[in-house]
């Protein structure tokens, strides 16, 4: 796969992390995708928001490889985005073509998922969850890497969580722990696919709490979420999509509170109504 | 007719000592022979590559669907016409592996395929491969599942090898024929070796609660 640039990427793309141009995809005969870009700066955090079906969480997928998009591009960081892993150097996958398990893999190694169901292994500990992939992928030395998960867990305030099992923990304390184990892998990008769609209320909010500190320490991440209050709060940019196309993008602010487009209107105000 | 309590003693020996001999290592080798072929075709049932699933298939149908006993004379009576001749031991191990690798297979396929989606993804977003994947992360969770129903390919095969006496295995119902036709004493001998296997698959099925409860101790209760 030879590196290609992104017809229409800005000049002089630093600081650019990722970018994704014309991303396409149907399951079947249904078209969940209809070309879709996104840039995502170093230290930006970008909200995806829309109705369900509307793509958003495929977008998310796609760019972490557990979705192979039909066609389009991911392009990842230039070479001095690397704020961690090694290999600094860009990688840009072209799903027009056929995409090998090492183009994948290498896109795996750039990002790091939080799932809306936590995902964490029933059958290891809340440690054993964190250092798994560090010292089974990433082959990090197990003191290093069991120090600072001990260190993130305490940040996340689950200290005293470090040898229990996830059935132990409460909705909000898994998906706490899901964070600490996307952060162990020291990624470039943290995705966020509705990180409190199946938690209680009262525990959405320790759960927004640790993201909003990540994007406050320059995280750069992308988040699918229903919380538009907590959008507001924490993205730079707002994507709004229906029916597999970006319907709207903006800043934060603008997007959530003047909307320019009907279906954004609509989408913002039935969901406030909710709230 | 006086019941002859000296035979039932003296039967005992003959019997438990088949029992370590024969029952004991064939379940043993068999099974663990058998568990690694059943891994093998449970996996290859679930690859994407249709040839290799409809092998496994085909596998799995022709064990199911005939007899242990005519599985045990093809290969040791069928197959000297073709040239093989196989000792009693090979040939009942062959047997039992290929017997259990069928049931097995099954078992170990729907325990794969229960442990949900998002697991195999949690282990690609961190950087696995599937293989490893299958290893660290999937194949752990199915062995939770699998133990109730492997236990239950463990206890009946303990039971099956009763058929190698027929093919000439020693092993503990072959001494209890063989003692019961020397003395006549058809029930006595019979009833001890019923007793003998009783007693086994209840320590088995002891082992197979400790088990359950140590795989169990990451799961709610």
């Amino acid at each position: 796969m030879s590196p290609t640039e992104p017809s229409n990427a800005p000049q002089g793309n630093s600081g650019l992390v990722l970018s994704a141009r014309d991303l396409a995809k149907a399951f079947g005969s249904n078209v969940v995708l209809r070309g879709i870009d996104i840039d995502v700066r170093r230290g930006q955090v970008v909200a995806l928001i829309g109705p369900s079906g509307s793509g958003k969480t495929t977008v998310l997928r796609s760019l972490n490889g557990l979705e192979v998009p039909d066609a389009g591009t991911v392009t990842f960081g230039d070479a001095d985005a690397g704020t961690v892993r090694g290999s600094g150097a860009g990688l840009t996958l072209d799903f027009a073509g056929p995409v090998g398990k090492r183009e994948i893999a290498a896109l795996r190694d750039r990002s790091a998922m939080v799932f809306q169901h936590y995902n964490l292994f029933p059958h290891m500990t809340v440690l054993k969850n964190i250092i798994e992939g560090p010292l089974q992928v990433q082959k990090r030395p197990r003191a290093e890497v069991v120090e600072e998960a001990e260190r993130l867990l305490a940040r996340v305030g689950l200290a005293d969580k470090r040898d229990a099992y996830p059935f132990e923990l409460s909705g909000g304390q898994q998906q706490r722990v899901g964070i600490v184990r996307a952060l162990a892998l020291k990624p470039q990008l943290l995705l966020f696919d509705e990180p409190t769609s199946a938690l209680d209320p009262e525990l959405v909010g320790e759960v927004l709490g640790v993201i909003k500190e990540l994007a406050d320490e320059g995280w750069t991440m992308v988040i699918v979420t229903h919380e538009l209050a907590f959008a507001r709060q924490v993205a730079d940019e707002v994507i709004f999509m229906d029916g597999g196309v970006v319907v709207e993008r903006g800043p934060a602010a603008e997007v959530l509170r003047e909307p320019r487009e009907e279906r954004t209107k609509q989408f913002v105000k039935r969901l406030q109504h909710d709230v | 007719m006086t019941f002859n309590w000296d035979l039932v003693w003296s039967s005992f020996g003959p019997i438990i000592g088949g029992a370590v001999t024969g029952t004991i290592p064939l379940t043993l080798a068999s099974f663990a022979i058998g568990l690694a072929l059943a891994l093998l075709v449970a996996l290859l049932r679930l690859s994407p590559n249709r040839l290799l699933s409809a092998v496994a298939r085909f596998y799995v149908s022709v064990i199911r669907g005939t007899p242990l006993l005519v599985q045990l004379f093809v290969i040791f009576y069928g197959l000297p016409s073709l040239g093989v001749k196989l000792e009693p031991w090979p040939s009942a191990i062959i047997a039992f592996s290929l017997n259990v690798g069928g049931y097995a297979a099954e078992v170990i396929r729907a325990a794969i395929l229960s442990v949900p989606k998002g697991q195999w993804e949690a282990g690609h977003t961190i950087g696995m491969s599937r293989p490893q994947t299958l290893v660290r992360i999937i194949l752990p969770q199915a062995a939770r599942v699998s133990v109730p129903p492997l236990s239950n390919t463990f206890i009946s095969l303990v039971k099956d090898t009763s058929l190698a006496s027929l093919i000439l295995v020693t092993e503990l119902f072959r001494n209890a024929q063989q003692i019961a036709a020397f003395s006549q004493e058809f029930m006595i001998l019979y009833l001890e070796s019923a007793l003998v296997y009783w007693v086994i698959c209840l320590v088995l099925s002891t082992g197979q609660s400790a088990l359950e409860r140590r795989l169990d101790r990451y799961v709610a209760h």
